[in-house]
């Protein structure tokens, strides 16, 4: 059927096809994501029809409860001030757990002496460093901000320990001879060795916090999508809760999408080899 | 300019230099290691596999201070010095021309390095990655970066090494090259004596370890007339004078 038409078609039609085809295959994986969460949204209609209960609201009736907050103001103020405690819990964690991770993985005395604290903090309750953050500085943002980072920079430390034992000395040794400046050392020669560890540590980083900030809303602030959900709990509203939960994962998701995975691609281009 | 031979640039004198190892074996690998290179000299350090060359070369690099004796760097010019490593050590995350150029003091960053990129060979590939070049290509970026620095000395260990004879003898002549046009001191450690035949001015003879000197080969004709009738007979009276190396 097609062989025909291959005659009259323009040079430059070819190349369309080449990009169509380049489009549908860019497209094909957000297709794939998008009929994933179909399904599950479906399964999740078809159970909530067949038991319908106030403790189990379909997807439209979450939805319904979203659109109400997010047109009453509601759900952004929220949002906004969970996320700012999360993006500050995290610069936190992440500069602090970084600098301590560095130091325990290249200095090994350091690190013998230091190693039985990590393990300690590691397993201390995030609901215990909480309670006791907001006992001993009150119930006040840093404290809240500091609670959440505390149990997270153990994991960072961790994790970019692992990448200073990793460093290859050649680098250093090179950035020696060439009398490299500090600033200069930091940003070719470290960080760049120091990224998949940066990257992993980011990843399950966010996820942590984000759980752990709600705990702490629920315990002692008063806004954010945990204090909300801890009011909806109280008035049994189930499709409240869902609704600021997945509200939530969505603003995470976009987080992940348009600013977790570019910013990886540009630290990674140099690792792409061209055919 | 300086009279060759007048003033002396580069003094080495490296009174031992033992290993221990995790075990606690100690292992002396240097033992009374003194000899000099001359200013605008190109020098060889020749011995076999395993002697302490790298070792010698690593002390001279700033890279091991824990050794007894003292040894002095050239003066003048930039100060500065570049070492061509076994292995290339480019910056994998940045390419060609950023690894040549992070190797300058800030002031020098922005300086026209055309002439020496198209030298090397590497006029179309500034813009690469490492991990897209070939290790002979490598290998040239990392020459160019220890020149474009101007160094005062230059340090050079085994930069051939791993690569085939071929591509070796084609990288030993665009050292020639860019060295012949940028003349600064320079020791090249090899176990490779027809390189260093071919190459140097002066060849120091390490014995096995500890290492220490055991004679020098001055190889006084200058580079264009080495073609390989006269570097069979610098190979034979080099093995005249020192039998039983390499």
């Amino acid at each position: 059927m097609s062989a025909p038409d291959t005659g009259d078609r323009p040079p430059g039609a070819a190349a369309g096809m080449s990009s169509q085809a380049g489009l549908a295959a860019a497209l094909t994986p957000v297709l794939t994501v998008a009929a994933s969460l179909l399904g599950l949204g479906l399964l999740w209609g078809l159970a909530a029809n067949a038991w319908p209960s106030r403790a189990f609201p379909g997807p439209g009736m979450v939805w319904q409860v979203l659109l109400a907050e997010a047109a009453n103001g509601e759900l952004f103020y929220h949002l906004g001030a969970t996320l700012g405690r999360v993006a500050a819990a995290y610069v936190v964690a992440m500069v602090v757990g970084s600098v301590i991770g560095v130091l325990l993985g290249s200095h090994r005395s350091a690190d013998r002496f230091f190693a039985p604290w990590v393990v300690l903090f590691l397993n201390i309750p995030a609901l215990v460093v909480i309670v006791l953050a907001y006992i001993w500085f009150g119930l006040n943002e840093a404290a809240a901000i500091g609670a959440v980072a505390v149990n997270k920079i153990p994991n960072v430390v961790v994790t970019m320990r692992e990448g200073a034992r990793a460093l290859d000395p050649s680098y250093a040794e090179m950035a020696a001879v060439y009398r490299f400046g500090l600033l200069d050392r930091a940003r070719h020669v470290l960080l760049p060795q120091l990224q998949p560890y940066l990257a992993a540590a980011s990843r399950s980083g966010i996820a942590l916090i984000w759980k752990i900030v709600l705990v702490v809303e629920l315990l002692g602030r008063s806004n954010g999508v945990g204090f909300q959900i801890y009011l909806y709990f109280q008035l049994f509203d189930v499709a409240a809760i869902l609704a600021y939960t997945l509200a939530f994962v969505a603003v995470m998701l976009v987080i992940e999408l348009f600013l977790v995975q570019p910013v990886e691609r540009h630290a990674t281009r140099w690792r792409r080899r061209p055919a | 300019m300086q009279p060759v031979g007048g003033v002396v640039p580069l003094r080495v004198d490296i009174a031992e230099k033992i290993f221990r190892s995790a075990q606690g074996v100690s292992i002396k690998a240097l033992q009374d290691l003194s000899f000099e290179v001359r200013q605008g000299e190109f020098a060889c350090l020749l011995g076999p596999s395993g002697c302490g060359k790298t070792t010698t070369l690593r002390i001279l690099l700033g890279l091991d201070k824990d050794f007894s004796g003292s040894f002095q760097l050239p003066e003048g010019g930039s100060d500065r010095i570049a070492a061509v490593f076994q292995e290339p050590v480019l910056l994998p995350w940045r390419t060609v021309e950023q690894n040549v150029r992070l190797a300058l003091p800030k002031s020098l960053r922005t300086k026209n390095l055309d002439g020496l990129f198209d030298t090397l060979g590497l006029a179309g590939m500034r813009a690469l990655y490492p991990a897209e070049l070939s290790l002979g290509l490598a290998r040239r970026a990392a020459l160019a970066r220890a020149f474009a620095t101007e160094p005062a000395v230059l340090f050079l260990d085994e930069p051939f090494a791993s690569l085939d004879e071929r591509t070796a003898e084609r990288l030993r002549h665009l050292l020639l090259t860019v060295w012949s046009a940028r003349p600064t001191t320079a020791l090249m450690v090899t176990h490779n004596l027809r390189e260093a035949l071919m190459l140097s001015d002066r060849i120091i003879v390490l014995a096995q370890r500890p290492a220490h000197v055991l004679g020098m080969f001055d190889v006084r004709l200058p580079r264009h007339y080495r073609n390989s009738q006269v570097m069979s007979d610098l190979l034979r009276s080099f093995q005249q004078k020192f039998p039983g190396v390499a």
